[in-house]
Formats: structure tokens, sequence, C-alpha cells
């Protein structure tokens, strides 16, 4: 939202307009603070000491590591994915664009498990190629590379997205001038193109990256929950819950919230700074 | 040498008459990027979702979809998120409004926090939830002095629904709210309407197929959603069993063909309900704009 | 109508753009239909035609931007539509200026220069001073760190040429170079790329839809319509003699009526007068310019009308009048209203000019 949009108060009556803000107040904070509140305060609610012993637990940090690796493949693929589909979709009027664009919303509208599920029925040991898997002794269900596979599916189209609707806003006469000019072909990409695109490729990337690290329906799924393994830091929140860990799952979970409170911060500072230089249509 | 030019264009033309020339360069290799990728990573998956379940023949999908556990786990889940999305619609609004609409202290603090449903990660939100509406939590005990069972109860995972489907409401409001023409309601303050008036008859109807965008896009999100519901559904067979579960509890026992089943029947249900939804939307910005 | 003459280059200079046999379709649509035409070398051409007419398609065919279904471009005897658009070195100034958002004014005048292969890259200073100059030549002088946000549209639009300029351009070419300007903007920006164009010495072609600065500016004027080329001439012979009714109304306010040319002679309801020799025989449709008329001629000859209304705006007397049951509005040029013209005086009107086409078989 730009800050040059005022709010309109046309329809404002004295009493409705405070009673309008409070009830907002009192749902925001009933249905969605209470629940950040709860996980710092459970988190904490042995000491710190007890917290830190949680976040420093040898399974915890390689839960982190695995988190790290697995949103550190997914993201910068999805990332060039999106650059790369942005530019075909944008800058060229092809046949069968809109195909093109339903299958990249498609795994929006999926479930996250569904977006597991359809990895172990290809690489499972009853997949369609469980068999050969295991016959050259690979291993992609219950190890990371079905991980990675499961969070690129999930977090597949929010660069894409986020891009897609900006660069056919800015059309192609920049590029063309830049062609003009003398520019080769990547030279116009490298320095028209993505400087023009660079606040919405990190906002897509940010919201991605956000949604790797957190996700947990579809790796839940192909991760087979190997403690110290497989297990990414929200499936590891899960292990220590059923384990009764109460403060070890609430203080894995704070580092989870964090992220999602740095992000939200970001993604803010980033609406606020750079409206303009961001796709019209904020939709998730 | 022209001659060859033209030649060499007009073959390259009929090669791609799919294609509307461009003199940007890359076409070729980003297309390929692309479609590479969406197969690998989209396409292909999503075949053998669509093939599995036939391994057991029409009658054998029938037979695992109607079994009581199955249908009941379809039923809560769609259920429970068409509600949740009706609930957010009047709460969704609210908030829309609100922020929009006046200027008070903390408001864009209040605008960034909308997102935080969607910003914090599921299992975070589930377990947070869990702690909140359990019997001792801070509100799960306050309900449980009236008699009401919020956690692990289909109430619970109703809640979590409403908790995650808020921001799409909300965002999807929000513009249509900001831009909205100023002078539309003007015009219907200088022909004589009252607050009350211009908000039902002018500002709601302009609303309504973002709206309408907006609930449904909760309503696919609630049906899908997995993390924040398992910790606090409770989980019994046929009772606070939702589908998603199911598709993990079957993969367990190794019955591909039964999980990717009740996979394409989700896929399936929502795809049709989206339509449904779209087709109403479509309708009513027609006639907004006739 | 502001008619200056404007230098003749024509017979003078040698041909330095010959376009022939253009044709472009985009899917079933045809955007040209084999247009040929020719500029000279250091030519001023305006593409003049309604939207839809082809003419901004022509300018991107020139500039590489599009790739003609058939035809020929050569340019000082070269085959242009060989050469890649990167080589062509054309300078194009678009609709919107298509200025680089995110560099300075300097950057983006410099881009061209900065982008060239190493070996033939001009070092930073030579850069800076060529841009110094050209934000000089378009009267920027200061404001090369500014962003193209920061600029007003008339400043864009400098920068654009300047940019435009910078990689010294075997043609220029403008799309619309005022149409995101504002009236006033617009005619000063006018006078001052013509003598820009003068200075620089460069072939220019440039599309406009708006016929008074395509006759004010132009060398020639190459009028447009539904992808065809109907006339191609210097401003004065296209205003003077229009090729087709089109072009007729196109470039100016026109009155229509009904006539007939037989043995010579031209009748147009109860008037008559002699027939240009050229003038097509049978029905023809007579065009006239509201401005060229004689009220109430000496010798009584002319249209029977009657006055409906008076008006006198500045040094202006606009004059409707109901000539053979159509209303025309009249022009007269003179201070103050003509004596004795008022509402309900029945009068004779005669054409100066009047120009006849065969009569259009109706749509």
């Amino acid at each position: 939202m730009s800050p040059a949009a005022r709010p309109i108060s046309s329809v404002r009556l004295p009493g409705v307009a405070f009673a309008l803000v409070a009830a907002s107040a009192i749902v925001m904070a009933a249905l969605v603070l209470l629940p950040l509140f709860v996980v710092f305060r459970d988190a904490f609610d042995k000491g710190i000491g007890k917290y830190l012993a949680a976040v420093s637990d040898p399974d915890a940090v390689s839960a982190m590591k695995l988190t790290l690796l697995v949103a550190g493949i997914a993201v910068p693929l999805n990332a060039i994915f999106g650059i790369a589909a942005a530019w075909c979709i944008a800058k060229f009027e092809f046949r069968g664009k809109g195909v093109l664009l339903t299958l990249i919303d498609l795994p929006f509208s999926m479930s996250p498990v569904v977006s597991g599920l359809v990895w172990v029925l290809l690489f499972g040991a009853q997949g369609w190629f469980g068999t050969w898997l295991i016959d050259h002794d690979i291993k992609i269900i219950f190890a990371t590379t079905g991980l990675v596979l499961a969070t690129i599916l999930v977090t597949f189209p929010f660069v894409a997205r986020e891009l897609i609707p900006l660069m056919q806003d800015q059309g192609a006469d920049e590029e063309a001038a830049a062609l003009t000019l003398g520019a080769s072909g990547f030279t116009t990409f490298w320095k028209i193109t993505l400087p023009n695109i660079r606040w919405a490729l990190l906002y897509g990337v940010l919201l991605c990256n956000a949604r790797a690290m957190g996700e947990f329906g579809a790796v839940s799924v192909v991760s087979g929950h190997i403690r110290g393994l497989t297990t990414t830091l929200p499936l590891h929140v899960e292990v220590l819950y059923n384990d009764y860990d109460f403060v070890g799952a609430f203080a894995t979970a704070s580092l989870l919230a964090s992220l999602g409170l740095v992000t939200l911060v970001l993604k803010t500072g980033l609406e606020w700074r750079h409206a303009g230089e961001l796709a019209a249509n904020r939709k998730h | 040498m022209s001659d060859q030019t033209r030649h060499i264009g007009s073959v390259e033309l009929r090669r791609r008459p799919w294609l509307q020339h461009s003199i940007l360069p890359g076409f070729g290799l980003s297309l390929g990027i692309t479609l590479t990728y969406l197969g690998a990573i989209v396409v292909l998956p999503l075949t053998a979702l669509a093939i599995r379940p036939w391994e057991l023949g029409l009658h054998g999908v029938w037979h695992e979809l109607s079994a009581p556990r199955v249908a009941s786990a379809l039923k809560l889940s769609f259920g429970l998120s068409a509600l949740a999305a009706l609930l957010n619609a009047p709460l969704g609004l609210l908030l829309a409004w609100t922020l929009s609409r006046y200027e008070f202290p903390g408001r864009r603090i209040l605008d960034a926090l909308v997102d935080l449903p969607f910003a914090l990660p599921t299992a975070v939100a589930g377990l947070a939830l869990t702690a909140i509406y359990a019997p001792n939590g801070p509100l799960g005990s306050l309900a449980a002095k009236l008699g009401i069972k919020t956690a692990y109860s289909a109430l619970g995972i109703f809640i979590a629904l409403v908790f995650i489907g808020l921001p799409f409401v909300v965002r999807s409001l929000q513009p249509v709210l900001q831009e909205l023409d100023h002078e539309v309601e003007e015009a219907a303050t200088t022909l004589g309407a009252d607050a009350r008036q211009r908000a039902v008859r002018v500002i709601l109807p302009a609303m309504a197929p973002s709206l309408i965008s907006g609930v449904s896009l909760a309503f696919a999100r609630a049906v899908g959603e997995y993390g924040s519901v398992v910790f606090i559904a409770g989980n019994l067979p046929g009772k606070t069993e939702i589908a998603p579960l199911l598709i993990v509890i079957k993969l367990e026992s190794y019955d591909y063909a039964g999980a990717a089943a009740v996979g394409v029947a989700m896929v399936a249900i929502s795809f049709g309900s989206l339509v449904l939804i779209n087709g109403l939307q479509l309708a009513l910005a027609k006639r907004g704009k006739a | 109508m502001n008619l200056q003459p404007t230098a003749n280059t024509e017979a003078k200079s040698p041909l330095s753009l010959e376009i022939s046999g253009i044709s472009k379709s985009f899917g079933r649509f045809p955007a040209l239909r084999n247009v040929s035409l020719q500029a000279r070398d250091k030519e001023f051409l305006a593409l003049l035609g309604p939207s839809g007419s082809g003419k901004t398609t022509l300018l991107r065919v020139l500039a590489g931007l599009e790739r003609p279904d058939a035809g020929d471009v050569r340019f000082d005897g070269e085959d242009f539509l060989s050469i890649p658009v990167r080589h062509r070195r054309v300078g194009m100034v678009f609709q919107q200026y298509a200025l680089f958002r995110h560099m300075s004014v300097a950057q983006n005048i410099a881009f061209g220069l900065t982008v060239r292969p190493r070996s033939v890259r001009p070092s930073k200073s030579e850069v800076a001073d060529r841009v110094a100059d050209l934000l000089c030549l378009v009267q920027l002088e200061g404001l090369g760190s500014r962003f193209p946000a920061q600029l007003s549209g008339g400043q864009r639009q400098r920068v654009a040429l300047a940019r435009a300029l910078a990689i010294e351009p075997k043609m220029l070419l403008l799309d619309e170079p005022f149409g995101a300007l504002d009236a006033k903007v617009r005619r000063e920006l006018r006078r001052w790329l013509r003598d820009l164009h003068d200075r620089a010495g460069v072939t220019t072609v440039f599309v406009t839809h708006d016929q008074d600065e395509a006759l004010d500016l132009a060398d020639r004027v190459a009028i447009l319509k539904d992808g065809e080329l109907r006339q191609l001439g210097a401003p004065n012979d296209v205003y003077e003699n229009p090729a087709d009714p089109f072009v007729y109304d196109f470039l100016g306010a026109a009155c229509r009526l009904p006539g007939i040319v037989e043995g010579g002679r031209l009748r147009v309801a109860d008037w008559e007068t002699k027939a240009e020799t050229d003038a097509p025989q049978g029905r023809v449709e007579v065009y006239f310019r509201p401005n060229e008329v004689v009220l109430a001629p000496l010798d009584g000859a002319g249209l029977a009308g009657e006055v409906r209304a008076v008006a006198a705006r500045g040094p202006d007397v606009r004059i409707e009048c109901l000539i053979e049951g159509q209303i025309f509005e009249l022009e007269s040029r003179g201070p103050g209203i003509p004596a004795g013209v008022a509402p309900g005086l029945a009068l004779r009107i005669k054409p100066l000019r009047p120009k006849v086409y065969a009569a259009q078989p109706r749509v």
C-alpha cells in the first residue's frame, strides 16, 4: 500500500468509527496477536537457560542447517524459474500463454500435503520410479532431495507471480530503446530489465523463502521424520511436541515465528518504500 | 541478399506460427527453462497423482472415497472450510474497512499484522492455537467453564481455518476500498443517500466481486490446510480427522492408491467449487460494468 | 491554418531512405499494405494519419522493431532489413519516451555509448563530454543527475531526444514526439525540434496524427490510411492538392456537396462554374474549405444560402449557413462581422477553390 493513498473518511460517523476501530483491534488481538504472544511466552516458560538449551540441542541445530539447505536450493531455483517464466510471458506474444499461467498458479490451490504426496507417488518405494531407485540405491523420499522437491513445488509460483504482472505493466519499450541504442540482448536484460524488477524480485524471493523455511505439510509427507537427518525446523517442532517436550517445541517455534516477523517487517518495508516498483495486485 | 533475409525470415515465421515476432532476445531460452521446470515440478507429479488411483478401478476408487472414514473427513474439511471462509467475510470486511477508511494511531502496524497468519509458519500457528484453546489455555479454559470444548474438536479446527484465511479476504478488499471512486460516494451523498445507504447500496455492491474472490481464496487455502490444523484437531477418525491428514495416514501404511484417490478428490472438489465461484464473480463483475 | 513555406529539399539532395513495397499484418489485421516511399538525405519527413493507419508500424519497421512480411528498406543503398536493430544506428524516440527509469538523465544519455564493444567505446571523459554537449543542445544543463521521474513531460522528451542523438544516428525516428505534451509546450518544442533537425543534419522521420504539426514542421508529408500510402508531397502541395477526399478531409475543415461535371462545366445545386480540365466527369463530390469562400460576391454567382447564426471569435467570424439543406460553418477573416450579415439573410456563397473528386459509391 502506498503511503500516499490517504484513507478517506467520508463515511465517518461519531462513535461508529471508534467502535469499528476497537472491534478490529480486538479481532486482531485475539485471533492473530495472541498466538504470537503465546509462542514466546511458552518458549521462555521455564527460563532462558532451558530456552537456550533447547535451541542449541544438536537435533535442533541440524534441523536449522537442513532448513537453510533446503531453502537455499529451492529459493534460487524458483527465482531463476520465475525470471525466465516472467520474461517469456510478459515480453512475448504467443499462443498457449493462458495454459502456462494456469499451470504456474496451480500449486497455490493445492493442499501442501498433496504437494508432498505427488513426490511419493513418483519416487516412493511403490512409486513409478521406486523400484528403479532402490535398484540403483538412490534415496529421494525420506531424504534431503525429497524435502527439496516438495518445498520447490509448494513455493513454485511466488517469484513468478510477483514478476509477471509487473513486467507486463512495464512493457517492452525500455528494452526496445536499449536495443536501438546498440545494446546486446544480454546487456539489455542485465542493465535495463533486471534493475527495473529488482524490488519485486526481492519481494518474491522474500515470500518464497518464508514459505520454504516454514513449510510443514508437504515436507512432513516426504520426510520420514528421522531425527537429526530429515527433520526441518517445522518438523522438529512437531517431533518435540509429540514427545511432550513443550519448552523445546515452543523454543523451536519461536525461531520460526521470528523468521515470520522478520519477513513481515522486510515485506512491509518494501511495500512502503517501493510500492511503485512492486506489482500492482497484492494477493498471496 | 535482402531476398535471402526475407526468405529466412518467412521460414522462421512458418516454423513458429504461434509466436508473434519480437526483437527481444531470449524467448527460446526462457520458454525452454519455463517448460522444462514446469514439466518436471508440476506436470509430471500431477500426472502421477491423476493416474495412480485408477489402478483400483472405478469401483475401487468409489469404494475408497465412500468409506465412512474418508467420506466424513472430506465432509469435515470442506464443510468447516466453507464455514470459516464465510465467517472471514464479515471479519475481513471489518478489518479492510477500518484500515482503509480511518486514520488512527497504530493503523499501519495493524495493517502489517494482517499478513501475520500468512507469514507465520503453519506449524507455529498450529502449536500456538492449541496452547491457547487447550482446556488449560487462556481462552480454552474460559470456554471450558461454559462447557464448550474448543481444542481437539471441530470448533478448534474451525478457529485455525479462520486464522489462516483472514488475510486473503482483507487483502482482496483493501485495494477496492482504497480505489473506489470518491466521486461516486459524493454523488450518492448529493442525491440524498445517508451514510448507511451509501455503505449498503453503493460501496458494498462495488466490493462484492473482490469479497467473493477473497472468500474463495480463503476457502481454497483452508481446504488444503494441514500444519495449523493437525495440532489442534485431536485427529479422531470419523470425528476430527481432516482430509489432508487422511492422506498422510494412508501413505504411512503404503496405501498409495488410496492416498492418491483422496488427493484427487480434494483437488477435484476444490477446483469445482472455484469454477463455480469464479462464474458467480464473473457474473457480478459484468453487471458492475454494464 | 498556419501554412509557412518550408524549405523544399526535393531534387537537391540524393535519396537516402528508400522504402518499397512494405507489407505487414498482425494476425489477420493488415497494418501496412504495399507502402513505398522515399526520403532524401537530411530530409524531415512526417508520417501523418489517423490512429490505426499504420504510421507507427512503419516507423517501427524502420527502427527494426517490427519485421515486415514483405518489402524492402534501403538506407544509403544498404539493405536495412538485414541489419539487426542494435547495429542500425537509428535514434528512436518512443511515444512514451521509454527512458530508463532507474538511471539518471546523464546515464540515460550515455547508455548508447557505454554499451558499445570495448574496442570502439569512448573513454569515460569522452562520454562525459558528449553528455554535457547533448544536455546543452537540448537545454537541460545542470539536470544530468536528475531521474526521469523528477522531470516534466517536455524535459523527458528532450532527454529521449538527447539519448537518441548520442549514438550519432544515421536516421532519427520520432513516434508522436509531442503526443504526451500539453498544447503550449507542444508549440514551443515544435520550432525547437525543427531547428535541432536543421543543425544536426540527419534524416528524420516522425509520426504524428496532428495535421497542423506535420504541415508546419516537415519538408514532406506522407499521409497514410488503413495501412496504405494515400499521398506524399510537400506540405503546400498536399494541402493545396489533396489526392483524395480522405486527405482533403484529414488536412483541415472541409465542406462537401454533391455536384455534376459535364462539358467542362461544374454544377453544384444552382451554381455553375468552369470545371478544371483534369476534373472527373459525371457525378462528383465537391469540396471546399470553409474559410475559402466569398460571401455575396459582386457577380452574384455562388451557392444560395441562408445565414442562421453569426459569431465573432477573435479575428475570425463564424457564419452558420444553410446551403442545400445542410448547415455549414463558414469562416470569414476580418475585423468584425461583415455589414448586413445577420441571421435570416439570404445570400450567395462562392467557394474560391472548389476541389472535385469522383463520387464514391456509398458503402
